[in-house]
């Protein structure tokens, strides 16, 4: 039931793609830290340098990219919360309007919310049920909360519990139910399937599927790239801080012919359920310095002009793509 | 079950202490009885030369000095066991009136002392947290690590020269003012005689549970459910009240009662600065004079009152964190 | 193009590192000017001179002079002099201590346990008390001042090394050594030394403050040394007697050059955690 639904809602918003802007939007952003190094020298680490996204009302995108891609601060930045010492640049752009300092520290919360991955992220003193009511804005802030929690299949009694009384399980649907209570119009899911077993990976996927089904966009981002197609309308892949390909979810299946970028080819590949080939070397550390295209030292088709300029992301067969020969 | 893990806590923490004094008691016996200073000489003082030698045996024999310090430590030890701590060299009083009067005096001064640091040390300590690496944070925090290297009792006498020597507002020293008897002294003459020694433990105190403070609340706001709150919306004000103050109060004050012992030294410094009759200021007489009675009351006593700070910071945290609090649910 | 890690620099604003090793070194020569002052002064400085007594801070005498004529700057160099030399046993010994005992700990489970209970015991009793307990077992005089100084200042850096020793105790090439067959103190000498150095030398250098605050405390309450020796304690327990004449200087000089000294102590083993623990220096 809930897949048809979602499959319908699937093609309003690439409808609306021609007409009015994206809910959401992310243009060339970068993200910066200064920090000091052994013996306090100090030095700029650039995590994030080419991102690139848009989501439209009630769609899911997913950001995939293996750990170390720096996607898990992604978050950090559209939100607006990194720590003093971050320097961003590019622009984000919500419901067409820029989202500045102060549009960010007014809009999260409200219109942006966050389902965090870590099971610390709930307050060890504070009763959940309390964590819960802060998000929502009406008076009826318990029966809300309540309502909510009965909703994510969670006991009456737990709203009064500490979260260290909880397990790993209930608290993410805690987390969940912060994002349900709210109205918001665009949900960033931070790794929420981590290390999951695979019924709980399923109950989480089910949480996103019905935020997007109530009309929110999602932002899911996620090393899981099984994860990520089965819900997600279109995938983002992360590689080394840079968005290298924007793909349909359709577009993952056979050999990968209609993926565009071989990052993303190497990856669909190295499932298990496919070739199960391994992609050799690793990713460039963040701070590490590359010219030209941050795959081309791992890339099977690379030429020399990969490693002169930073290709830039073009469309390319309703996706887009980061490199000179897809 | 409560009563179960309680009756257990309480089992733990006697032990503890039990074993802590009767350690205590023989180090600092052992230490006390192979001093060089002859006890009988300081407690005759002066009129040594008077006395003859027969006189000296008969003390000797009374106090038992001529026992093997074996049998000397097991009657001491016995005595205190039934409440008895001696005689006090210098006040010609049993020990444990001496402590107890002094006592109070010091837990008067201590007590607002204590209350003092630990509140405008929370303050301070919030205002540089939350706006670390600010100009306030840095002004706060230069100011605390100079005030841990300052010497409490230089501090007394600076607060001694301004207050009482050059504006005159308050007496140079002594608790009671000389002439009037102890019992006729007001309560404003006492109070008068508190401000300052408070004033300088108060100080001094500051900068322990500041530093303390800032730390937790740094670490507070750069923890994974601040980041969730901050994700909520909540900033400011709004975060720290509702998760900064949170986590960081029951830590502050367990730390600034487990900081019973350096109180008890900024005491004695303090006490002896501004002549106020304390505790303090008889351990000192008590060490310079060879009491031996009353030093080892104090050493005894002192360990009693540092355990006590040590046990309620303990106690708060079992008994007022949930997470100890609901131990035995998991 | 993006650069390598770092933007070049044009020195306007020094970085942490540099504005540290700058501290360290400012903090390193103002101490030896300090210590080296004081012990270069002869005693014909010191003398008594009854025609420029109680004399207010003035150029040829910057720190005043006292109730005997005597030079105040010159009696403070001298009285941080013998701080440092007091401080510097403490530590030595203190530090030296602690390293023994926190090794002790890694041998079995019962010896850290009586160690323990020796630190929780050392901090059962406040600090200024076991001196005072010390130094008239000492029968007083300089003697027991220094002795209880330098047995008094381990329990928390033992406490410290301890809990260094025990992680390092848990690491995988501790436990390949020991595989191995080697002995503990081939473990103890090769594995668990190098990696408490930097923290002997840190924990060394901010001994000097604590030592040489209880050094001044336990002297100006009266215990150890007698009146002619010019150490910071003695020297502001004397001025009290003039207090309420007015002459603060003989009280107030003295002291701040005393804070000064500490603060400095404290600042440089700040400064060189900085500098070799990295993690340290990310915050602070």
């Amino acid at each position: 039931m809930e897949i048809q639904q979602s499959q319908k809602k699937e093609n309003i918003p690439l409808a609306q793609n021609e007409k009015s802007p994206p809910l959401f939007e992310v243009n060339h952003l970068a993200l910066t830290f200064r920090q000091y190094e052994k013996g306090l020298r100090e030095s700029n680490l650039r995590v994030i340098r080419n991102f690139d996204l848009s989501i439209n009302q009630g769609e899911i995108v997913a950001v995939v990219g293996a750990s170390g891609s720096g996607k898990s601060l992604l978050a950090d930045t559209i939100l607006g919360i990194l720590p003093e010492h971050a320097e961003t640049s590019g622009n984000i752009l919500f419901q067409g309007k820029i989202l500045t300092k102060e549009n960010q520290i007014r809009l999260r919360g409200k219109d942006i919310v966050l389902i965090p991955q870590s099971t610390n992220a709930l307050d060890p003193l504070m009763k959940v049920g309390k964590q819960v009511q802060s998000v929502v804005k009406n008076k009826h802030k318990k029966a809300v909360q309540e309502r909510i929690f009965q909703k994510v299949g969670l006991a009456k009694d737990t709203s009064d519990r500490y979260p260290f009384e909880l397990s790993g399980g209930m608290i993410r649907r805690v987390l969940v139910s912060t994002a349900m209570v709210s109205d918001a119009k665009l949900v960033i899911a931070d790794e929420p399937t981590p290390g999951l077993d695979e019924q709980a990976r399923d109950e989480a996927i089910q949480y996103m599927k019905k935020l997007a089904t109530e009309g929110k966009a999602i932002m899911f981002i996620t090393h899981d790239i099984t994860a990520a197609l089965e819900i997600a309308d279109k995938v983002a892949v992360f590689y080394a801080g840079e968005t290298v390909e924007i793909a349909n979810t359709e577009d993952f299946s056979g050999k990968g012919e209609n993926l565009r970028h071989p990052y993303t080819k190497a990856l669909w590949n190295a499932l298990p359920q496919n070739d199960f080939i391994p992609l050799k070397g690793i990713q460039p550390l963040p701070g590490e310095s590359v010219s030209g295209c941050v795959f081309a030292a791992r890339c099977p088709i690379a030429t020399d002009v990969c490693t002169e300029d930073v290709p830039q992301l073009r469309p390319l067969n309703h996706g887009m793509v980061r490199c000179y020969h897809a | 079950m409560q009563l179960k893990r309680v009756s257990l806590y309480v089992i733990k923490k006697t032990l503890k202490l039990v074993s802590l004094l009767i350690a205590i008691s023989v180090l600092s016996f052992l230490l006390v009885s192979y001093s060089p200073i002859d006890p009988i000489q300081s407690y005759i003082g002066a009129d040594m030369v008077r006395v003859s030698p027969e006189q000296r045996d008969n003390i000797a024999a009374y106090w038992g000095l001529d026992d093997s310090k074996t049998e000397q430590f097991l009657n001491w030890s016995k005595a205190v066991l039934q409440g008895n701590l001696g005689t006090s060299l210098i006040y010609r009083a049993p020990v444990a009136d001496v402590i107890a009067e002094r006592f109070l005096a010091s837990l008067i001064l201590m007590g607002i002392a204590w209350l003092m640091s630990g509140f405008i040390g929370f303050i301070l300590g919030i205002i540089s947290g939350i706006q670390e690496g600010s100009w306030v944070d840095r002004i706060i925090k230069g100011y605390c690590f100079i005030l841990a290297s300052t010497p409490a009792f230089w501090l007394a006498l600076l607060c001694l020269m301004l207050f009482s020597v050059s504006l005159g507002w308050f007496p140079v020293g002594l608790a009671s003012p000389a002439g009037i008897l102890t019992e006729d002294v007001t309560w404003l003459e006492r109070a008068k005689h508190l401000v300052l020694p408070a004033l300088t433990l108060s100080i001094i105190g500051v900068a322990n549970v500041a530093l303390h403070t800032r730390q937790k609340l740094i670490e507070v706001l750069g923890s994974e459910y601040a980041r969730f709150a901050k994700a909520k919306g909540e900033t400011g004000f709004l975060l720290l009240w509702r998760h900064g103050l949170r986590n960081i109060s029951l830590p502050a004050v367990s730390l600034h009662f487990a900081s019973f012992g350096e109180l008890f030294g900024g005491a004695v410094l303090a006490e002896q600065v501004f002549s106020y009759p304390g505790l303090g200021q008889a351990v000192v007489q008590a060490g310079l004079g060879g009491d031996i009675p009353l030093l080892l009351g104090i050493v005894l006593f002192s360990t009693l009152f540092v355990f006590a700070g040590n046990l309620l910071a303990d106690l708060l945290y079992q008994f007022i964190d949930p997470r100890m609090r609901k131990e035995e649910l998991q | 193009m993006i650069g390598r890690t770092s933007f070049p620099m044009k020195v306007k604003k020094w970085n942490l590192r540099q504005r540290t090793l700058a501290v360290t070194i400012l903090s390193f020569t103002l101490l030896a000017g300090m210590i080296g002052s004081g012990i270069l002064i002869g005693p014909e400085k010191m003398g008594v001179d009854f025609l420029s007594k109680y004399l207010p801070p003035s150029f040829t005498h910057p720190f005043g002079t006292d109730w005997l004529g005597r030079d105040m700057l010159t009696r403070t160099l001298k009285g941080l002099t013998l701080s440092f030399s007091v401080g510097l046993l403490a530590s030595t010994v203190s530090t030296f201590i602690a390293l023994i005992l926190s090794l002790l700990c890694s041998v079995n489970k019962k010896l850290d346990a009586v160690v323990t209970w020796f630190i929780d015991l050392f901090l059962s009793v406040p600090h200024i008390v076991i001196l005072i307990l010390i130094s008239f077992a000492a029968g007083g005089g300089f003697k027991g001042v220094v002795i209880g100084l330098a047995l008094t200042h381990w329990p928390s850096l033992t406490r410290l090394l301890r809990a260094e020793v025990l992680q390092l105790k848990n690491t995988d090439y501790v436990a390949v050594s020991k595989a191995f067959g080697k002995s503990r103190m081939w473990i103890a000498r090769h594995h668990l030394l190098p990696h408490l150095v930097p923290q002997l030398i840190v924990g060394f250098i901010l001994l000097f403050p604590h030592a040489i605050l209880h050094e001044a405390a336990i002297t100006f309450l009266g215990f150890g040394l007698s009146s002619e020796v010019p150490a910071i304690g003695i020297i502001l327990s004397e001025s009290m007697r003039y207090l309420a004449t007015g002459m603060w200087w003989l009280a107030f000089f003295p002291g701040l050059a005393l804070l000064v000294m500490v603060s400095i102590f404290d600042l440089l083993g700040r400064s060189i955690r900085k500098l070799i623990d990295p993690f340290h220096g990310q915050k602070l």
